[in-house]
């Protein structure tokens, strides 16, 4: 076995190059048996190529069936592990060791990505587009501006995650403790809530269009609205409320 | 429209129903994004944002964690913004009923996914075997299936919300009767009590969001005053 914290092993740029855009699809095979499993042996593969062998060989068919177990973490922290996970098996780290170390990576790399991803950032970018929006953006303008400011962060996940994750191997963990994952979510989240205050307020108006003088009428609705879903809890969803009441709506103005 | 004109759009819904989960997750199927872009396909870029923005609002409550199980917005937002954008001259019952339709899109979309995330359950533990054997072709083609199932999953979805919806709509917004103020007033009070429960769901843990929010909400309303 070679020495499991070595730092100078690389990766060739066309293999590094096949594994980061797989990471883009490693969720096509998720169900709720494996979840990302097979996930993270289509990502480590093209990387599993060069242990010693091939793709003939006995130790590629070994790693590449572990990796195909059930694994869960969020898609775009998954580039760690996929890196980690590479890194350990060309590093010859024995099998239980591998097997101990992917079932103990799962459960942070979830949890920190999303708080990171889906409760701060995406809310934080869709607010900035309600902004433009209600600011009389065009259409073109709204969408690059969603799109620039999110992909800037989702394109930087992905790429960190892979390159500390094959960079660090099993002491990726480490990594985990970066000060942006760390407080991110909380500095994001500060942010976030100033501006879903001006935006939410200018997306309505830019909405209502013509009927700008129902304001006091539409406050109201909204306030009673809100304290009402407030009362109701984590019981239902807003949006199914909202299908009802829109249903009631829409029966009621066709057959009055 | 005759299926035919129907296909791009459904072939819209396909790719950014993808989107979700499965490729790129790049949230190109964020309805700001999916309904505008749907709008654009149509002809009316602007009504498409209208709708794309109604939605956005409505989705921020619903967050992708994990496994749990939410509505598909992707597809959806794409129906959504069609349907609107397809009514000449904004009539009163557009948005409201066109929203309906995207949230009816919505939610079947959303258990669709659970069937195919069901399907390739099973299809994993046919091949058990062979993955945990180390083969290539079955990590590969089930890879593979998964991305093709969801691709002809969201064509499916969108080519029959559009399919039903859009003689319905038509039908609806003919016999409307509300007056379209009060119809986009009903909208935007639903939406924005939904959005505010949602924003404060997500950041009450935050400390200070409630000064935060309080300071935008002013912030905001010097905006709108002096506009």
């Amino acid at each position: 076995m070679t020495d499991p914290v070595q730092t100078d092993r690389t990766l060739p740029v066309g293999t590094w190059l096949i594994i980061f855009s797989r990471l883009f699809a490693i969720q096509g095979a998720w169900n709720y048996e494996t979840m990302n499993g097979n996930g993270i042996a289509f990502c480590t593969e093209p990387a599993l190529r060069l242990l010693p062998g091939g793709i003939d060989g006995e130790e590629y068919h070994q790693a590449l069936g572990r990796h195909a177990k059930y694994f869960n973490a969020h898609p775009y922290f998954a580039g760690v592990a996929v890196g980690a996970l590479a890194r350990a098996e060309l590093d010859g780290v024995p099998a239980p060791m591998i097997e101990r170390f992917r079932t103990a990576l799962g459960g942070p790399l979830g949890s920190v990505g999303d708080r990171l991803v889906w409760a701060s950032w995406l809310p934080l970018c869709s607010l900035i587009a309600l902004g433009a929006f209600g600011l009389g953006g065009r259409p073109l303008l709204v969408i690059a501006i969603f799109l620039v400011t999110y992909n800037v962060g989702h394109l930087a996940l992905r790429a960190w995650g892979l390159r500390v994750g094959f960079k660090r191997g099993l002491r990726v963990a480490d990594a985990l403790a970066h000060p942006v994952l760390r407080r991110g979510p909380q500095v994001v989240g500060t942010l976030a809530a100033l501006i879903a205050g001006v935006s939410i307020p200018l997306a309505a108006r830019a909405v209502i269009g013509g009927g700008r003088n129902l304001s006091a009428l539409i406050i109201l609705l909204a306030m009673t609205g809100g304290l009402f879903l407030a009362r109701l809890g984590g019981r239902v969803e807003g949006w199914r409320i909202s299908l009802i009441v829109l249903g009631l709506f829409v029966l009621f103005s066709v057959i009055r | 429209m005759i299926i035919l004109d129907l296909l791009p759009i459904a072939l819209l819904g396909a790719v950014l129903g993808m989107d979700v989960v499965t490729f790129p997750q790049a949230m190109i199927s964020r309805p700001i994004v999916a309904a505008t872009v749907a709008g654009a396909f149509i002809g009316n870029a602007s009504a498409g944002l209208v709708m794309g923005a109604v939605l956005e609002l409505l989705a921020l409550e619903m967050l992708p964690f994990g496994a749990a199980r939410y509505p598909e917005w992707g597809s959806a937002s794409v129906v959504g913004g069609a349907l609107y954008a397809s009514q000449a001259f904004d009539p009163a019952g557009a948005l409201p009923a066109s929203l309906f339709a995207a949230l009816v899109a919505a939610l079947f979309s959303g258990k669709s996914m659970v069937w195919l995330r069901r399907l390739i359950a099973a299809m994993a533990a046919r091949q058990r075997a062979s993955l945990q054997s180390g083969s290539r072709k079955a990590v590969n083609g089930l890879q593979l299936a998964g991305l093709t199932g969801d691709l002809i999953r969201g064509f499916c979805v969108t080519l029959a919300a559009m399919l039903v919806f859009h003689p319905l709509i038509k039908a609806i917004v003919a016999s409307w009767s509300v007056d379209a103020r009060y119809s986009r007033a009903f909208v935007v009070a639903i939406v924005a009590a939904v959005s505010a429960r949602a924003v404060w769901k997500v950041f009450h843990s935050v400390p200070g969001a409630r000064f935060l929010f309080v300071a935008g909400l002013a912030a905001g309303a010097v905006i709108l005053v002096t506009r």
